[in-house]
């Protein structure tokens, strides 16, 4: 039988019904959708899959294991890489990457390598506590993680199976950074990164939430009292205004305000839980990235008649997944490209009514490579909005950074890290993840993490063997 | 979890805990604040310090009950825990020896004055505070603004006890005597933060105030906590929370202070069976 060139769709709730809850859009594949999916990989010797992995997963001997329905060898294949494999199969832009080089993607569509990650995932995560690895004896070295999103849990979690005793410091008081408080529950239920943040306490991690790096103890406090060495994880917390007038008009949001009120608080459960937010009728997101898609999509869910994504650039620029901006334009999220306010007008009271939009054209490309937008003089004109989020990027978090003396950084503010090592200016020191590299991907962040714990390592052994001879 | 150590009511609604937190004992200092929650559906509040112990490990907060969440906060008992607790938040008062410095305080602002007078005095500051309520029974800290200032003034907007006003008008008349003020901090509502800005702006006298506006996280990770200061936005959570008070945008403040006021009255109905009346300032 020849192989299908389309994957095995993967069912999920229809867009007029998701839009009334925060219920996971996805609903994953059965067990004989995933071994029908199984089948069209084609197990090839070259596996070029493997190279499109930021943590290495041998992608085709896991999907051998789906093909026999042996599942459990399946996730413990996937597991010897990567820690996080129910958050990966939600989250990754697999597009980008596995999937991306994949034999079938020549000719038709590619294994769903995502899907059917998760697909395992789950089933582990179904029938409950999963089979831990086998811990190498301890080496005696402790290492404090600073911060417990997807860098800092993967650094964590394969220093803990390197044999070293890690601790994971949160300034939030729950564990997962932004898959918390930036990715909404539709579509990564907090319920399955609790799970995955379980499996790694049960790798002998221990997290204190609470405990903010930069005021409450410092990075050198830390190496003075007793850590061995640190690996940065802090992401891209700080959110980026566009500085235009009426900006702090009363229903302009951040996009982490509006997300982490949503996901973290659990506002769209008000007044039971006791966070709010205000969402009116008419919702302009403006930025076309993930989380200007996740904002969009969340204002609808919270009541919104009408949620719009306002876009300086086109279609072909947005930087969002095509999966999620194919989601939100499902759902009725409306797209506004080439342009952008310039101006908020409030009412009496300050709360936000409209905005001056001005029009944009595409021009020469610029660094990123993507055509320049170029406001188009004269062409200002009013657009409806009573509730604003601004979605244009975050920028690194300066707490730690300002209070750790030496710490290098970057043009952009970021920390100055080797890529393969996350080595920092400071001996003992690491960072990846956002602090890196600005605000990227989930997957990425998780491969810095991994390359850092190898590193923190060799590190390590290092500093025994010159402590011993 | 975080445990009440102390609890005690200094007036009528108005509340101290003493909760034990080490690490955050360890390293506060005046003019920070912490955040907390109660347990798991409760909002994230930022309470400003009003004490802290390294000795023992403990912060203290003084705090009103205004709506839902400050009320379960003091119904709780010694003994009782907080779910979350998390500081020392903020910038610190910049404690220098100035010379002559006015401390005004008013309502439950006179808690996070206290911690910042003692310091001044210590730094070898003349610090004279003036502190102020709706009438005596509101009055707290007394004793100890007293014990940490070389003159202190006392005001209530009824007259039963001290002068009969507003504390304004007492810093008015300090600002009027003999001699140089070289600062003059201030914390208490944004109304009166804000007259005290405009007592003290002809003197030209620098005047800092804490702004207290709504917080999510308080790391500078949402932004809720905006503030214009001469025109440039800026995070009360970690580039405040005291700020130069000639350059705060009030009205502003104001306005995103009240931003969450029907919300407030809906979730102390729901979950008090209340009509919600707000009480706030």
């Amino acid at each position: 039988m020849p192989v299908s060139l389309k994957k095995t769709p993967m069912p999920c709730q229809p867009p007029e019904e998701r839009i009334r809850n925060f219920q996971e859009v996805a609903l994953g594949y059965t067990e004989e959708q995933a071994r029908m999916e199984a089948e069209r990989c084609l197990q090839c010797k070259k596996a070029p899959c493997r190279q499109g992995c930021p943590v290495e997963i041998d992608i085709p001997a896991f999907i051998n294991f789906i093909k026999q329905g042996d599942f459990e060898s399946a996730i413990k294949k996937i597991k010897e890489k990567n820690n996080l494999p129910a958050i990966c199969g939600r989250v990754c832009p697999q597009e980008n990457q596995c999937e991306k080089y994949c034999t079938l993607s020549k000719k038709g569509e590619p294994v769903a390598i995502g899907r059917l990650e998760r697909f395992v995932a789950d089933y582990e995560l179904a029938r409950g506590e999963s089979e831990l690895p086998t811990l190498p004896p301890p080496t005696g070295f402790k290492v404090a993680v600073v911060g417990s999103g997807p860098a800092g849990l993967t650094a964590a979690a394969d220093l803990a199976r390197m044999g070293h005793k890690v601790t994971v410091f949160e300034a939030l008081h729950v564990p997962g950074g932004v898959l918390m408080y930036g990715i909404p529950e539709f579509r990564l239920p907090k319920r399955i990164v609790q799970a995955e943040v379980d499996y790694i306490r049960r790798l002998g991690v221990e997290i204190r939430t609470n405990s903010v790096v930069g005021k409450m103890v410092t990075v050198d406090e830390l190496l003075e009292n007793g850590y061995d060495a640190v690996f940065i994880g802090t992401g891209a917390g700080l959110p980026y205004f566009m500085g235009i007038p009426g900006e702090n008009l009363l229903g302009v949001y951040s996009a982490n305000e509006f997300l982490t009120r949503t996901n973290l608080m659990k506002a769209y459960l008000f007044p039971q839980y006791l966070t709010p937010i205000k969402v009116g009728e008419r919702v302009a997101v403006i930025g076309a990235g993930n989380v200007a898609m996740d904002a969009a999509r969340t204002a609808l869910r919270l009541g919104a008649k009408k949620s719009m994504i306002v876009y300086r650039r086109s279609a072909e620029e947005m930087p969002a997944r095509k999966e999620e901006v194919e989601n939100a334009r499902e759902e009725g999220v409306e797209f506004h490209f080439l342009t952008s306010p310039v101006e908020f007008h409030g009412d009496e009271a300050g709360w936000v009514k409209r905005m001056t939009c001005i029009r944009y054209e595409l021009g020469e490309p610029d660094a990123s490579g993507r055509r320049r937008p170029v406001p188009v003089p004269g062409s200002e004109y009013h657009m409806e909005a009573d509730t604003v989020v601004i979605a244009i990027g975050q920028g690194p978090n300066p707490l730690v950074l300002r209070t750790t003396p030496g710490l290098e950084l970057t043009k952009k503010g970021t920390i100055a890290a080797d890529e393969e090592t996350g080595a920092t200016s400071r001996p003992g020191v690491f960072a990846g993840g956002d602090i890196v590299t600005g605000a990227a991907t989930v997957i990425l962040a998780m491969g810095a993490g991994k390359k850092a714990a190898r590193a923190i390592d060799a590190y390590l052994r290092e500093k025994g063997r010159r402590s011993h001879g | 979890m975080y445990r009440i150590v102390k609890k005690k009511e200094l007036a009528k609604n108005i509340k101290l805990i003493e909760v034990e937190a080490p690490m955050v004992a360890a390293k506060a200092a005046a003019g920070q604040f912490v955040i907390l929650r109660i347990d798991e559906p409760g909002e994230r509040i930022p309470l400003t310090i009003a004490d802290f112990n390294r000795e023992q490990g403990t912060i203290t907060m003084i705090f009103q009950e205004v709506g839902y969440t400050t009320r379960k906060l003091g119904e709780l008992k010694e003994g009782d825990f907080l779910a979350d607790f998390v500081g020392p938040l903020g910038q610190p008062s910049e404690i220098e020896k100035y010379g002559r410095v006015v401390c005004v305080g008013g309502g439950v602002g006179v808690a996070p004055v206290y911690p910042i007078a003692r310091a001044l005095k210590e730094a070898g500051n003349e610090v004279i505070s003036i502190i102020g309520a709706r009438n005596r029974e509101l009055l707290i800290l007394e004793e100890e603004m007293r014990a940490v200032s070389d003159e202190l003034l006392v005001a209530t907007d009824d007259g039963s006890y001290g002068r009969k006003g507003f504390v304004t008008e007492l810093l008015d008349e300090v600002l009027r005597r003999n001699g140089r003020v070289d600062r003059v901090w201030a914390i208490g509502p944004v109304v009166m933060m804000r007259a005290v800005a405009e007592v003290t702006r002809p003197f030209g006298i620098p005047t800092i105030v804490s702004m207290n506006p709504i917080m999510v996280d308080g790391t500078g990770m949402c932004g809720a906590c905006r503030v214009s200061v001469g025109g440039e936005t800026k995070f009360a959570c970690v580039d405040g929370p005291e700020f130069d008070a000639h350059l705060v945008d009030w009205d502003l403040a104001l306005r995103r202070l009240n931003m969450y006021r029907e919300e407030e009255a809906q979730a102390l109905a729901y979950h008090s069976g209340e009509g919600g009346n707000c009480r706030c300032q």
